[in-house]
């Protein structure tokens, strides 16, 4: 069995109530994704994908063609309208887990790393300190030994150890998203959801945080969703692909195969697009 | 043994951009690899030749035809298995070089060519000392090592692509004119390390422009012509071959 099975993961947006028809007048095939009829928003429709134990899978698309959506109901961080999620660590349909077990997935199974800092750390606490949460959630409560993973966890992932006590809003751009990311992998998550990993920052920077991730991410072999616009990023990162438009998955398959011989007009358009 | 059949094998491409235009890639190819033997792919710019490497390595689809595989668990079709199969069959058996590097930036080469090693269980500081040995024999002078090879020059970032196709002897390797930048005597070199270092265990499949190289290095030459094959030879024939289509050009053009 993959390691997660995902089929027709839906999520509406809006203010009205949905007339039904909504997803059968959205979609890449009408050009939109707000329905016609009665105004609501189709973040995502229909979209099936797995992934299995150790693989990257990446999700890429436009702005506004539902990867991020997407990417947050996996990481159980958005409820979906409708969908069945399969996930080892867990009995039944993940997107109708509780909050408790939400919680508890997020802080032992599910690593997520968000696009932007502010959502994934607290830059008033201590790096270290952010670190450390994940583990104290997890029910780490010996404080030599925390700081004792937490200092491994800095080494991983080539952040300084000893600012390790400073407050996070003190790190640069790519220490944050690095303290990030030791806390996504805190607790040997199953799987690990980075969105837009290289947002904010510079070229530089950007090369090594993922050479970094993906040293640890075969080191360790957890299976990564990977969802980003830049398709350098998933080219680099993941063995499969998805390429998502108008909130429908229009084409999959080997991440080279998609980049070098893509079958739809849309992904065609899209790696002629690159600069 | 044959190692690989290629039966009919038939790629098409459909071009959105220009109104859906279908232009044929390959047309019906079939030809028999030989397991532990290095066959060359030659023909013209746009014959197919690339495409057929890609065809085998699944970066392209193939759109009809059959590539069996004899993989260690047993006959496979390439052209139409599972993607994770093949990713498998990548991870442990296929190898592949690209013309060009591609590789994530500020990595240092040795790290590069290392790196499959690395990621078939073997010890950081060994494969790196493999790594070392092919770079060296292929002439990348030591202070490039542990330099980043964005920044290297057409044939040393080749040299390095080429060390890291060939670390981990992968059962099947594919090579898409691996020595097109190098210098002659680079290019020797390199020739002298495929031979060297490739034992019978490495079935290759190299696509290559260079009359000499494929003279030095093949069994035997499959030539595509307009994106079909147009015949399989042994290599001394096509050497003759070649060698009296150059008399013929030198005393046309008065050499």
């Amino acid at each position: 069995m993959s390691l997660l099975d995902a089929e027709n993961v839906t999520r509406f947006y809006g203010e009205f109530e949905p007339c039904g028809d909504c997803v059968d007048l959205t979609g890449p095939t009408h050009g939109r994704n707000q329905c016609p009829d009665c105004g609501t928003v189709v973040g995502c429709a229909d979209v099936d994908l797995d992934v299995e134990r150790g693989e990257v899978l990446g999700i890429v698309g436009e702005s506004g063609s539902g990867k991020s959506s997407l990417a947050e109901m996996l990481a159980l961080d958005l409820a979906a309208t409708a969908g069945n999620v399969e996930f080892a660590s867990y009995d039944g349909n993940l997107l109708d887990a509780n909050y408790e077990e939400r919680v508890d997935l997020r802080n032992t199974n599910v690593g997520m790393v968000h696009q932007h800092v502010r959502d994934g750390l607290n830059l008033e606490f201590t790096g270290g300190g952010n670190v450390a949460e994940s583990l104290l959630a997890a029910g780490w409560r010996n404080f030599d030994e925390i700081r004792a993973r937490v200092r491994d966890l800095f080494e991983e992932t080539e952040v300084p150890v000893d600012r390790m006590d400073d407050p996070t809003d003190t790190y640069s751009g790519g220490m944050q998203r690095r303290v990030q990311i030791a806390k996504a992998i805190a607790n040997d998550p199953e799987l690990v959801i980075l969105d837009e990993p290289t947002t904010g920052l510079d070229v530089s920077v950007q090369a090594r945080v993922l050479d970094m991730f993906r040293r640890i991410q075969r080191e360790q072999d957890v299976a990564t969703i990977v969802v980003s616009h830049d398709l350098g990023v998933v080219r680099l990162l993941a063995d499969r692909t998805v390429v998502m438009r108008h909130g429908r998955v229009i084409e999959s398959g080997l991440t080279d195969r998609v980049m070098e011989d893509p079958q739809r007009e849309y992904t065609q358009t899209l790696i002629n697009s690159v600069i | 043994m044959t190692i690989l059949e290629i039966d009919q094998l038939r790629k098409e491409f459909q071009m959105h951009v220009v109104g859906g235009k279908r232009v044929v890639g390959l047309d019906g190819v079939s030809f028999d690899v030989a397991d532990g033997e290095f066959l060359a792919i030659v023909g013209e710019s746009g014959s197919g030749k690339s495409s057929l490497l890609k065809c085998l390595y699944r970066t392209y689809l193939p759109s009809g035809g059959a590539i069996r595989f004899e993989s260690t668990d047993g006959s496979v079709d390439l052209a139409s298995c599972s993607e994770r199969r093949l990713l498998e069959l990548r991870d442990d058996e296929i190898g592949y070089a690209s013309q060009f590097l591609d590789e994530i930036p500020r990595v240092p080469a040795l790290d590069v060519v290392a790196r499959p090693l690395v990621e078939e269980g073997v010890e950081r500081p060994a494969a790196r000392d493999v790594a070392r040995d092919l770079l060296t024999a292929l002439n990348l002078p030591e202070e490039l090592h542990d330099a980043y090879p964005a920044t290297f020059s057409g044939g040393e970032r080749q040299r390095v692509n080429l060390a890291r196709a060939i670390a981990p002897r992968p059962r099947l390797l594919l090579l898409d004119e691996p020595t097109s930048a190098l210098d002659p005597e680079t290019k020797a070199a390199a020739i002298d390390l495929l031979d060297r270092y490739l034992t019978e265990e490495t079935t290759v499949v190299g696509v290559f422009h260079n009359r000499d190289v494929v003279a030095q290095v093949a069994d035997r030459v499959v030539v595509l012509d307009d994106a079909a094959l147009q015949r399989v030879v042994d290599v001394e024939t096509y050497a003759e071959e070649t060698s009296s289509e150059i008399d013929l050009a030198e005393s046309e053009v008065g050499v």
